[in-house]
């Protein structure tokens, strides 16, 4: 039975089984490669999507789970004329990646928090933004929050 | 002759898209002969190539280097463009292809015994300009934090400088004007008396025809526009909207994926495994067995777990079976205690320390993936690893196949630190033996717990340092006897004065495989010497920060790097209660890095990081934005290893499995960092490395500053509980 769902805006069918997680099939069975598999287990954060609205790992849900749901992905985030969202564009703007590969799950950490918190003190992004980085990004993904949240702004420092 | 075919090739998509084509023909003639030495087929013909211009003016900058996070490739573009004076909006940047013209395999078949001895390929590098082109080219290693400092330097600005010249004088034949009274701006040669101006794009192809001068001047310091600034980096787009496809993301129609199961102990073989609990799993394919692993491939990577997880095979432990953390570590200091007592100084005495660091895994965030298809005879791969050719040299001796039966496409990578070496990559080898199993295309994705269990981890290390403290407070004599399976040569040398230094290195060699980790043997040694000379200013009864600057030479760059972070970090003001400074220097790579670091000590006897400063002399930064980058990230990868990471053995076997049990720092940990560059204008030196060393033990400094506990074992973890 295939699952019925929506992903970025669109009614998708994913001929999945029911327990493969919803990581693999965003990957897979549509092709959205953009969220990451890291660990499997739910502990680094690359494949945060959002399901409803709400943060979730998707390495750790199945597929069967967002049946009826609506699930967005790092694609989806940009508006329909491909304008980026101003999280997006922050982490431009601060320069925040280095290798990359975390910061689909982490741009989808940053949206969800800011669209719980409006603007989040130090302490909420300490406690939401749970997700691993291996290159050091942190400093610049704290600042690019801050920055898309009309907080500070959006330089870098250390090139002095 | 493969060098020709690729110009061929090259020229000919020139031609249609209209435009000109520099691909910089030096061959390398030393290289080459001690190439013919080295292997029996030798082949000629080892041609560059590192830029175009199109007839749009869009010049194409050639990188030999991969990027896995280091920013180097826009650097390498900055160096190019700003000898050139391209217009910086029209410059984009691409992979080199490991592409058999690109590559003379047979150089790279020679040279393959200085990539395992990495970092020696840096160390050695030659200095002449056509040797250090032919080997980055040729060899297409990305590590040692070599890329700006060696292929940019001797390499991109060279090539931006010769086809500058070779516009101009194109211009100035076009003209009929000296080429003197030509000028050129934004990818344009211009003739302000006549108030005329050629576009790059329409002279690019007539150029790149005419011989191209290896000695063209290259600019002043005072002259740069583009290198010294903080342009945003070309890859970045692409890392916000999920677009940049990473070796993992790669597809191809028919794919299939596969997941594999190694023998538990490194060196163990399979003896046994009943496929058919695999093959009962919905979307199994196919189980494949290797010498000392199973693998299973299926329709997706769900599927191939599950039926991963469904077998039971046997495997042998390789005779390694008893082999753990603590045995390794006896041996080691047994080792080092073979190294010879040093004597007091009159008046003063002899200081002792042994230090300890344990096996750490690079634990980059895209888990290890190659895709492989075998047809007709020839082997596609595709993926991400550190040296595309010797990828490609690699696959070809699994496959069985002739060299110029296999291509490797390279591809961005989720990280790298060392890891994706190709002789630590048993990937390499895996995907080859698989695709010459099946007629489809194929995925081999490592989980998480693989890489972990089966990485090519820093080397766990011992050393038994010794120290002689002069009655003038000053080090009169320094020993460090260390046990690893590689000398660790510079790395394990401190930044000081200090007369009769020696490091004595013994070899010790285990069944796992020792790599390289970022910043190679500095991290380890750096936490040793800094903790170490920390011991002895404390002995001394002397402030940490003046006990370090009396060893070194007035006027230094170094004495001016330390200084400036005790100044910028506020050394000897008062801090908040419970806080402290630690401070540390390392030279690695060619640059000086001191850093302070501000801690206090949590409830569960763990470190809090409040704060770091950074101060960096690697003569002069080419894009001082993305420097700091890599100054903040080496820093946090420092403080994260040291705080908590560790690989330990037991009954042969890793212990820790993923993300859980290994644990990497996370933001509300990451401390803010302030870096700050001197531009000394000296040789210029690496950066991706140099700033993790100091972290560890400028940490482990501060925390002994507030407990008078020293740490001598890493991970740090809650030693200083109280």
């Amino acid at each position: 039975m295939p699952i019925e769902t929506t992903v970025n805006g669109k009614a998708v069918s994913i001929n999945a089984e029911p327990d493969t997680p919803l990581l693999w099939a965003l990957r897979e069975d549509l092709g959205l490669t953009g969220t990451k598999f890291g660990c499997g287990i739910a502990a680094c954060g690359a494949c945060s999507v959002h399901v409803d609205g709400e943060i979730t790992r998707s390495c750790s849900v199945p597929v069967s789970e967002v049946a009826g749901k609506s699930v967005t992905t790092i694609e989806g985030l940009s508006a329909p004329d491909g304008t980026l969202h101003k999280v997006q564009q922050a982490w431009i703007d601060a320069q925040v990646p280095q290798c990359g590969y975390c910061q689909s799950g982490q741009i989808m950490a940053a949206v969800a928090l800011i669209k719980a918190t409006g603007t989040p003190s130090a302490a909420q992004v300490d406690e939401a933004m749970t997700n691993i980085c291996r290159c050091g990004t942190y400093p610049r993904i704290r600042k690019a929050i801050l920055a898309a949240t009309g907080q500070a702004a959006t330089a870098v420092e250390g090139a002095a | 002759m493969m060098g020709v075919k690729r110009r061929a090739f090259l020229v000919g998509s020139a031609a249609l898209m209209g435009g000109g084509l520099f691909a910089v023909y030096w061959g390398d003639n030393s290289a080459r002969k001690r190439a013919v030495e080295l292997t029996a087929k030798g082949k000629d013909g080892s041609f560059l190539g590192w830029m175009k211009i199109g007839e749009d003016d869009i010049v194409t900058v050639y990188s030999p280097h991969i990027d896995f996070g280091q920013g180097s490739q826009t650097a390498l573009a900055q160096m190019l463009a700003d000898e050139l004076d391209a217009d910086w909006s029209k410059v984009k940047v691409e992979h080199a292809p490991a592409d058999p013209a690109f590559a003379n395999s047979a150089l790279g078949r020679g040279f393959i015994s200085d990539m395992v001895g990495y970092p020696g390929v840096a160390a050695a590098m030659p200095a002449s300009f056509i040797s250090m082109m032919a080997r980055s080219m040729n060899l297409q290693t990305t590590g040692g934090s070599s890329a700006v400092r060696f292929t940019g330097q001797h390499g991109m600005r060279v090539v931006g400088a010769a086809a500058r010249a070779a516009l101009v004088a194109e211009a100035a034949d076009r003209l009929k004007v000296p080429a003197t009274e030509l000028t050129t701006l934004d990818s344009r040669v211009i003739h302000a008396k006549s108030n005329k101006s050629l576009r790059y794009g329409e002279l690019a192809q007539a150029a790149a025809g005419r011989s191209l001068n290896s000695n063209a001047k290259l600019k002043d310091r005072k002259e740069f526009r583009y290198i010294g600034q903080g342009v945003q980096r070309l890859d970045i787009p692409a890392k916000v909207d999920g677009s940049a496809i990473y070796g993992i993301d790669f597809t191809l129609p028919d794919m299939r994926v596969a997941t594999i199961m190694m023998a538990p102990v490194r060196d163990g073989k399979l003896t046994s495994v009943d496929p058919a609990p695999a093959m009962a799993v919905n979307g199994v394919e196919k189980v494949i067995k290797l010498d000392d692993a199973v693998v299973v491939i299926a329709k997706g990577y769900w599927q191939a777990t599950k039926g991963l997880q469904a077998l039971a095979p046997k495997f042998t432990d390789g005779g390694h079976g008893n082999l753990s953390t603590a045995s390794i570590f006896a041996a080691q200091d047994k080792l080092n205690a073979t190294g010879a007592k040093l004597t007091a100084p009159a008046g003063g005495k002899v200081l002792t320390g042994d230090y300890k660091a344990p096996f750490l895994h690079q634990a980059m965030m895209e888990p290890f993936a190659l895709t492989a298809h075998h047809k007709d005879g020839r082997l596609d791969i595709w993926g991400g690893l550190q040296d595309p050719l010797a990828a490609r040299m690699m696959a070809a001796e699994s496959a069985g196949l002739d060299a110029g039966d296999v291509m490797f496409h390279p591809m961005i990578m989720g990280g790298g630190f060392g890891r994706r070496f190709p002789p630590y990559s048993q990937i390499i080898d895996q995907i080859a033996k698989i695709a010459m199993q099946v007629p489809y295309p194929v995925k081999l994705i490592w989980s998480r717990e693989e890489e972990l269990k089966h990485g090519a981890y820093r080397p766990q290390v011992a050393a038994g340092l010794q120290a002689g403290l002069g009655s003038n407070k000053r080090m009169t004599g320094w020993t460090s006897d260390y046990a690893q399976f590689d000398d660790a040569g510079a790395e394990a040398t401190v930044p000081y004065t200090i007369p009769n230094f020696e490091a004595r290195h013994h070899e010790y060699i285990s069944n796992q495989v020792n790599a390289y980790w970022r910043s190679v043997n500095a991290s380890q040694h750096g936490f040793f010497n800094e903790s170490f000379v920390d011991e002895l200013a404390h002995e001394a009864g002397e402030d940490p920060y003046q006990f370090r600057r009396n060893h070194l030479k007035a006027g230094s760059r170094q004495l001016l790097v330390l200084d400036t972070v005790a100044q910028r970090s506020g050394w000897g003001k008062p801090l908040p209660e419970g806080h402290a400074l630690g401070i540390a220097m390392v030279e690695s790579f060619g640059t000086i890095v001191a850093e302070v670091v501000e801690a206090s000590v949590n409830e569960d006897g763990t470190p809090k990081i409040h704060k770091a400063w950074a101060v960096v002399d690697c003569g002069t930064t080419v894009n001082p934005l993305n420097a700091a980058a890599q100054i903040e990230g080496g820093i946090i990868m420092g403080l994260s290893a040291a705080i908590g990471e560790q690989i330990n053995i037991d009954k042969g076997v890793v212990v820790e499995s993923n993300f859980s049990d290994y644990p990497i720092l996370k933001l509300a940990d990451a401390p803010d960092v302030d870096v700050h560059f001197i531009e000394s204008g000296a040789k210029m030196g690496g950066i991706g490395e140099p700033g993790l060393p100091p972290a560890a033990p400028a940490l482990a400094n501060a925390l002994f500053a507030l407990t008078g506990k020293r740490i001598r074992q890493l991970p740090i973890l809650n030693q200083v509980k109280a």
